[in-house]
């Protein structure tokens, strides 16, 4: 399973790679902000150090610094661990995610990946939904009306764009023929991108992603300016930053998956620069995301439901059906 | 409403363009807004050019008040000790800028044009009692912080901040 890669080369890529991936959830928020302002016409944060960029860690001071509120009526136990679930799943998640071809440094072999899962794919899904918990188990245990029927809010949307979610990643694994995420990459680096032939699977996840990470246009969970603030009403300082670093963490790791399964992941016009055609694939994908953000509005409870089910559902199928028929008649 | 593909792409297309626009924010500490002549900031106790004070300790102000921010503590003027031009003159003279809405009609209010609200509006303290300003502050000259209206210094094509951010 692990190509004869050394246990401690493991946890060095391990201890690298959650810090990589906790830097870039702290840029993302950067980022968004900034563009987010340019595109409103603003500055976004221009204060703390040159161009805000010290902005991030400026937040993560004052978060850290803050009152642990506690709601006296809240079950404390699983109250703490919400977000800590949410947050664990979120970066575990990156685990399975190739963002290289390996190297061979000095007589030892390192693998592009932290975890060469045979399943990895399904791995990612089954993490997606154990962070749901963070959402459902995180409002219920405030004990608050808001927080609970902003969870149910949540765990009605989450769940709902999970079917579609794996739905249109079929096409993709029928024609990788495999559900290692490293063997898909590969598979496209050796025919075709994917997300030509899986124009419409490619779609439909990027709208099942963008309804999974609870962004905008699909915010619903937060939608900051109707509800107080959904499931994590009750939570403040470091508690609500771990759900909010969840969010956000989801977000790149779900680009990732998407680079991985759609974008042939490290492949890029040359070769040897594998894991920055990675970074830059899912930067332009962060960026997208933030530019739907600012371009179109929330959508409406009752139309995110019908488009779920009744638009992304059926295509998302059609689309599995159709390539697994080409795939068969092909071979 | 049916769903409108091509307007939607279009909506992108218009958040796409502003990112090379320069945006439109003032950077406040450094570039201050010049204010209008009648902004209706902080009072201002005035006194005549012979140095009496205007104020003659009518109360007429803290009874026009609708946030009940003035307390006047009238006495009598005697020959020894001449404070304002009228009889009496006020004592104590406090408004509670924490409670104080602004509305400018404790000027409207006054006979003798001895109060008038100013321009300054960063008043912001540490404590609830700094905000109480006393007659002493009221009458001082106040720290000029803020720009009135002066085309020749901030009116200008390219203001400090756009040089600056």
């Amino acid at each position: 399973m692990n190509n004869g890669e050394p246990w401690w080369i493991s946890l060095i890529k391990a201890a690298i790679l959650v810090n990589l991936v906790m830097l870039a959830f702290a840029y993302t928020t950067w980022l968004e902000r900034k563009l987010l302002g340019r595109m409103q016409n603003r500055y976004g944060p221009n204060r703390a150090g040159p161009f805000g960029l010290l902005q991030p860690i400026a937040d993560l001071i004052k978060l850290i610094r803050k009152e642990s509120f506690f709601p006296v009526a809240a079950r404390d136990g699983i109250y703490i661990l919400a977000p800590v679930v949410s947050l664990f799943t979120a970066l575990a998640a990156f685990a399975v995610i190739p963002f290289g071809a390996g190297w061979q440094i000095s007589h030892y072999h390192v693998n592009g990946e932290m975890a060469n899962v045979s399943i990895g794919l399904i791995l990612i899904f089954a993490l997606g939904s154990i962070g749901v918990y963070g959402a459902i188990v995180g409002g219920w245990a405030s004990e608050s009306k808001y927080s609970l029927l902003g969870s149910m809010r949540t765990c009605a949307q989450l769940v709902s764009y999970e079917v579609s979610l794996a739905l249109s990643v079929l096409g993709v694994v029928l024609m990788g023929q495999s559900l290692n995420l490293p063997a898909i990459v590969d598979k496209q680096g050796a025919t075709i991108w994917f997300f030509i032939p899986q124009l419409a699977g490619m779609l439909v996840f990027f709208f099942a992603v963008i309804a999974e990470t609870a962004r905008p246009p699909f915010d619903l969970p937060e939608a900051d300016t109707e509800l107080v603030a959904g499931y994590h009403t009750e939570y403040g300082g470091m508690r609500w930053g771990l759900f909010q670093t969840a969010e956000y963490i989801n977000m790149i790791t779900l680009s990732a998956l998407a680079v991985t399964l759609f974008f042939a992941g490290w492949h890029g016009p040359y070769a040897p620069l594998g894991p920055l055609w990675f970074l830059l694939k899912v930067f332009l994908l962060v960026s997208f995301f933030i530019w739907i953000r600012a371009s179109v509005p929330r959508l409406r409870y009752d139309q995110l439901m019908r488009f779920g089910w009744k638009v992304l559902l059926p295509v998302a199928t059609v689309n599995a059906v159709i390539t697994a028929l080409l795939v068969v008649w092909v071979s | 409403m049916s769903p409108q593909p091509v307007d939607t792409v279009k909506g992108f297309a218009v958040t796409f363009r502003q990112l090379f626009k320069k945006p439109i924010t003032q950077q406040y500490p450094e570039y201050k807004r010049p204010l209008y002549p009648r902004f209706r900031g902080r009072h201002r106790l005035h006194r005549h050019e012979n140095g009496l004070e205007k104020c003659v300790g009518c109360s007429l102000c803290a009874a026009a008040c609708p946030a009940d921010c003035i307390r006047v503590v009238a006495a009598e003027n005697t020959p020894d000790d001449r404070v304002s031009a009228g009889e009496r003159y006020a004592r104590i003279y406090e408004i509670n800028m924490s409670r104080c809405i602004f509305c400018g009609y404790c000027e409207l209010a006054c006979p003798f044009d001895a109060i008038t609200l100013g321009n300054e509006f960063e008043l912001s303290e540490y404590s609830r009692d700094d905000l109480i300003y006393t007659k002493d502050m009221l009458l001082a000259e106040p720290i000029k912080r803020v720009p009135i209206q002066d085309p020749s210094l901030y009116d200008t094509p390219i203001p400090y901040y756009k040089e600056h951010s």
